[in-house]
This record gives C-alpha cells, sequence and structure tokens, in this order.
C-alpha cells in the first residue's frame, strides 16, 4: 500500500518535476521566483495545513470537489487517488529543486554543441541531457519516493485512515502507538527507520561513484 | 547545390545585437572559400558574431546566411535553428560529450547526416587527425591537443558547408597549438571546406588568414583579403604595441651552403633562413617593424642579410618617442614595409614621404614552417 503510492508519486514526479525543474532553470521570466517559492511552500508549511487547503478544495463544496462530480469522477478526498494528489504536491520540491540546480550545473554547453550536431531539442534532451543527469534524476527519485514514504500531515489530513484503501505506514504507527500497542508501533518504527537509512546510503554510494568517474 | 551557390555569394551577416552596454553591431560580407580570421581583443564581439552564425544567438532584427541559404531573415520571419544548419562548430571548451567515449563522440553528428551525404569520411577524418590510438578512451583521458582533434574531428565529418572555429588553441601549450595548427592546414586542404576562426592571437592571423575581420568594440574596424587589411591597418585591435608587414613571397632558390632560400616579391627579393619547401612554393614572412632600421644611403658592408631600395609612404607618431614609418618596396604596386624607429631618427635623418631610402632588414618570421 505504501509502496505503491509511494511508487506512483515518484514516477508522476519526474514526469511532471522535469519539465518544471527545466523551466525554473532556464527561464529568464520574472514569474521565476514566484514560482519557484511556491513549489518550495510545502517544505516549510506544517503539512495539515496543505492537507487542511487541499481537503477543502477537494470537499463536496470546494472547486475541485464540484468539477470532479461534473466530470462523474469520484471524489478524490479518502481514496487513493487523493493520496496520490496529496503526496505529489508534497514531494514535488525534493525532486524538483535537485534536477533544477543539476539542470543549471549542466549548463548550456552539452546541449548546444548536440545542435551544432544537427540534433534537434527532443533528440538533444535524449540523448544528451538525459545521460548526462541520469544521477540526479535517481538523486530526486530516490529523495520523491523516500519522502513520500514518511510523509503524515497531509495524508492524515486528506487519506483519511481506511484500512487497505488510504491506510499508510506512517498513519498506521500513529495508531498502533495511540493504542499503546508497542509491539507492533517497534515493528512498524524499526521498519521505517531501516528503510529510510537504506534509502540515504543508496543515495550517498551513487553520488560517490558517479563523482569517482 | 547549395555548395556551388555558396562559393559564388558567400557568407552573409548584418544585425544588430544589444545586451547590457555591449552592442555589436555590422554588415559582413564572406567569401565562402579559404580561412577567415575574426580578429580582436576579448569582448570585440567575435565569439558572439560566430554563435549568431551558427543560430546558438538570435540577433533580434538580423539577416544572416551562406549563399543561396538564408539562415534567419526578420523581414520575413524566418529563423532556421542550429541543428537545421550546415555548419561544423569547434567550442572554446570543447564541449566533449563527458557520457561518451571518443569514439562515440566523434560519431555523434555522422549519425546524423545521411550517407549519401557524408563528403567527409570517417577513415581519412581519423587517419588525418591521428584519432585512431585515442578512440576507446574516455575524453576524461585525453590532453587539450587531443581534445581539440575529437572536437574538430566531430565537427568535420556532420560534412558541414562551412567551419566555425571558437579560438581552437587557446589554452594549449606551444607544441600543441603547432601540432593542431598543422591539423587545421591539413583539413582545410584536404576537404575544401571553408573556415571562419575567431582568434586574438597574431600568429594564427598570419598563419591562416586568407581574409581578415578586425572587430573591436562590437564594431567591424576593417576586412578583405589579409594582404589587403594588415597593408591598411599599421595595427590590430588589443595589439596596438605590434607592427609589421605581411609578405606572400615565391621561394626562388636555395642556398644549403649558407642555409639560407631566397624569396621574391613586387621584383624584390630577400634572404631568410633555409624554408623547408620545394621551389616555387608560396611562402608567408612576417616583418617586424621593430626588426626594421632605415638608411639614407645603401650600407657598405653589413651584417644585415637584406638591404632593400624603398620609398617613404608615410611617417605618423606611435608613442611618445617613437615614429613608425611606412615604405614601399619593389616595382610599383610595391609591398608596404613598417620600420618603428625613435622620433631623433626622424629628425636627425629628415626622413620625409617619397624619399628614397633603404631598409635593413635584421630577422624575419617565416609563417609557414611555424
Amino acid at each position: 500500500m505504501t509502496l505503491e503510492l509511494a511508487g506512483v508519486t515518484t514516477a508522476l514526479l519526474l514526469l511532471l518535476g522535469t519539465p518544471l525543474a527545466w523551466w525554473l532553470a532556464r527561464t529568464q521570466s520574472r514569474f521565476r521566483s514566484v514560482v519557484s517559492a511556491i513549489v518550495a511552500l510545502p517544505l516549510v508549511l506544517p503539512p495539515t495545513v496543505l492537507g487542511f487547503y487541499l481537503l477543502l478544495f477537494w470537499g463536496p463544496r470546494g472547486l475541485g470537489g464540484q468539477l470532479s462530480r461534473a466530470l462523474h469522477l469520484r471524489p478524490l478526498p479518502f481514496s487513493f487517488a487523493g493520496l496520490v494528489v496529496a503526496s505529489l504536491i508534497c514531494s514535488l520540491p525534493f525532486v524538483v529543486q535537485p534536477l533544477a540546480s543539476a539542470i543549471r550545473a549542466l549548463g548550456r554547453g552539452p546541449l548546444e554543441a548536440a545542435a551544432t550536431l544537427r540534433l534537434g531539442s527532443i533528440q538533444s534532451f535524449v540523448w544528451v541531457a538525459l545521460p548526462l543527469l541520469r544521477s540526479s534524476f535517481l538523486t530526486a527519485g530516490l529523495l520523491g519516493f523516500a519522502h513520500t514514504v514518511g510523509e503524515f500531515g497531509v495524508v492524515l489530513m486528506l487519506g483519511g485512515n481506511i484500512p487497505g484503501q488510504t491506510r499508510v505506514l506512517s498513519i498506521a504507527l500513529f495508531e498502533h502507538v495511540e493504542a499503546l500497542d508497542y509491539t507492533a508501533a517497534h515493528a512498524l518504527a524499526l521498519g521505517l527507520v531501516l528503510f529510510s537509512f537504506v534509502t540515504l546510503l543508496g543515495w550517498g554510494r551513487l553520488h560517490e561513484r558517479s563523482r569517482g568517474i | 547545390m547549395s555548395e556551388a551557390a555558396g562559393s559564388e555569394r558567400g557568407l552573409f551577416a548584418a544585425f544588430r545585437r544589444a545586451r547590457g552596454d555591449f552592442s555589436l553591431e555590422l554588415d559582413l560580407e564572406l567569401p565562402a572559400r579559404g580561412t577567415t580570421v575574426l580578429f580582436g581583443p576579448s569582448g570585440a564581439g567575435k565569439t558572439t558574431l560566430l554563435r549568431c552564425l551558427a543560430g546558438l544567438e538570435r540577433p533580434r532584427v538580423a539577416r544572416i546566411g551562406l549563399g543561396d541559404t538564408v539562415f534567419q531573415d526578420d523581414a520575413r520571419a524566418l529563423f532556421v535553428p542550429t541543428h537545421r544548419r550546415p555548419l561544423g562548430y569547434v567550442f572554446q571548451d570543447d564541449a566533449l560529450f563527458p557520457h561518451l567515449n571518443v569514439r562515440e563522440n566523434v560519431a555523434f553528428g555522422m549519425r546524423r547526416i545521411r550517407p549519401p551525404m557524408r563528403r567527409v569520411a570517417w577513415e581519412p577524418t581519423i587517419e588525418l587527425l591521428g584519432l585512431g590510438p585515442l578512440l576507446d578512451r574516455r575524453t576524461t583521458e585525453l590532453s587539450g591537443g587531443e581534445r581539440k582533434r575529437v572536437g574538430l574531428g566531430r565537427a568535420l565529418l556532420t560534412s558541414p558547408e562551412l567551419l566555425l572555429l571558437d579560438e581552437p588553441l587557446s589554452g594549449l601549450d606551444r607544441p600543441a597549438r603547432r601540432l593542431v595548427l598543422d591539423y587545421l592546414r591539413q583539413v582545410r586542404d584536404r576537404w575544401e571546406i571553408p573556415m571562419i576562426y575567431v582568434s586574438h592571437a597574431l600568429d594564427e592571423l598570419l598563419r591562416l588568414a586568407d581574409h581578415l575581420v578586425l572587430l573591436d568594440a562590437g564594431r567591424v574596424v576593417d576586412a578583405g583579403p589579409v594582404l589587403d587589411v594588415t597593408a591598411r591597418a599599421a595595427s590590430f585591435p588589443g595589439l596596438e604595441g605590434e607592427h609589421g608587414a605581411l609578405l606572400l613571397a615565391s621561394l626562388v632558390q636555395h642556398d644549403p651552403e649558407a642555409g639560407l632560400s631566397r624569396l621574391e616579391f613586387s621584383g624584390s627579393a630577400l634572404w631568410v633562413p633555409q624554408v623547408a619547401r620545394s621551389l616555387g612554393s608560396l611562402v608567408r614572412v612576417w616583418v617586424r617593424a621593430s626588426d626594421v632600421s632605415i638608411c639614407l644611403e645603401a650600407p657598405g658592408r653589413s651584417s644585415a642579410l637584406n638591404v632593400l631600395p624603398a620609398r617613404i609612404v608615410k611617417v605618423e607618431a606611435a608613442g611618445p618617442y617613437q615614429a613608425l614609418v611606412e615604405a614601399e618596396v619593389g616595382a610599383a604596386p610595391g609591398r608596404l614595409f613598417r620600420a618603428l624607429i625613435t622620433k631623433k631618427s626622424v629628425v636627425d635623418l629628415d626622413l620625409r614621404p617619397q624619399q628614397q631610402v633603404f631598409l635593413q632588414l635584421e630577422t624575419v618570421a617565416l609563417l609557414t614552417d611555424g
């Protein structure tokens, strides 16, 4: 359940985060700083604030809720799709920021060289930018994944806690503690700690290797 | 098709580009053959001009093209993106792809060219540039000169109609410069691809340029065949202290015992240290103004190898104590020589235009064998 959520979210994050990061890294637009700040908001806001607004927005009276009803979609709150949307927004900065700085560090040189070697922009992206940014994509993906697994506030607000549907690890842990079931809590908590540790370890290894080349 | 047209019409570029307090404004027609050197101090706009030709930068209003092919014409809202222009570009920082090895780098652009369009073939390129032993290396294991050769080969193999080179010798030590310069000459002779070559080094200009564009602060100071421009311009932008004369002379005699060769130009002749070329070949010579002295009468016995009769054309101040004298040597229209002497000497010898004098040359720099 948790892994499925994190997996779907990470895939979507990379898909949406890449063009956004590209735009942030390259644009001269005066909206850049505004967009950049909005993307970074989830870093500093208590997740419950986000969850609250998302709940209102997608709720039966909210704009999003009315829209999805008009389109005969299932309501988002307390569903898996709702969790995905919430996690997307929360984890976006963890994906966009490393990608944007990597794209900035890449510079224009390699892509200009590719252009003089007759590659169009899409071909340049596939054959030059993607391979050169490979490790940054892995980093961004890992961070996005790990952060989604660890997210709590938004998930609780928007997802509720429906076993088998929207109950994720972090919330299950909260429940166990509430119920004073420390054995189960230990099992989950230790699992999360181990998972995070392994993720970060893998990330560090990856970095060392890509720098070693 | 565009090739034939290109050699008739050549390269044209007219635009204004303003960025901050720097503006580049020019209207140029360049021949689409031989080597054109864009020369000027850093900040003159050379690289910007090259980037605009390649479409890496887009001046707001411009007309740029090669022969019958128009790359940018804002009167017709036309802009051909870089990857559709038949140009090769050698970057100052090489811009090799670090994720690919040498072979993949060199083949990178060639793969985009349909086989029948490949005028520059793989084998002769690899052979001429000596890339064979490097092909399986990573780009990070290459020396500066090797990186340049890889960049040059990569650009060449797209079979460009024009090769743009941005200071290809910068950052190389002297032996590597010589080697790369030699490769460039061979490339020029082998495929006859016209080159636009950005430089701020005098020796590159003198050795390579067939055509010369002097740029300073975003403006064209002078442009034309290299012999004409070097005759007109007493000095070069960014090199105000360097004066001299560029000669194209033909090799007519070897004297192996003395270790000398005789060069003829405009009905006059020079002895120079032996040139390893066959008789009849054309040799470039640079005579520095500081190596030329002036005598009113032919010196009797002198250690100077060359004493040339000349007619003074112009005397002008060059700094507080020195003067630059321009004098014509040989049958009209003779070649212009320059001598840098003290103002005191000008007064003592009472030098003025039309006066007949003798130029005494200490040494001359041969450029062909550099």
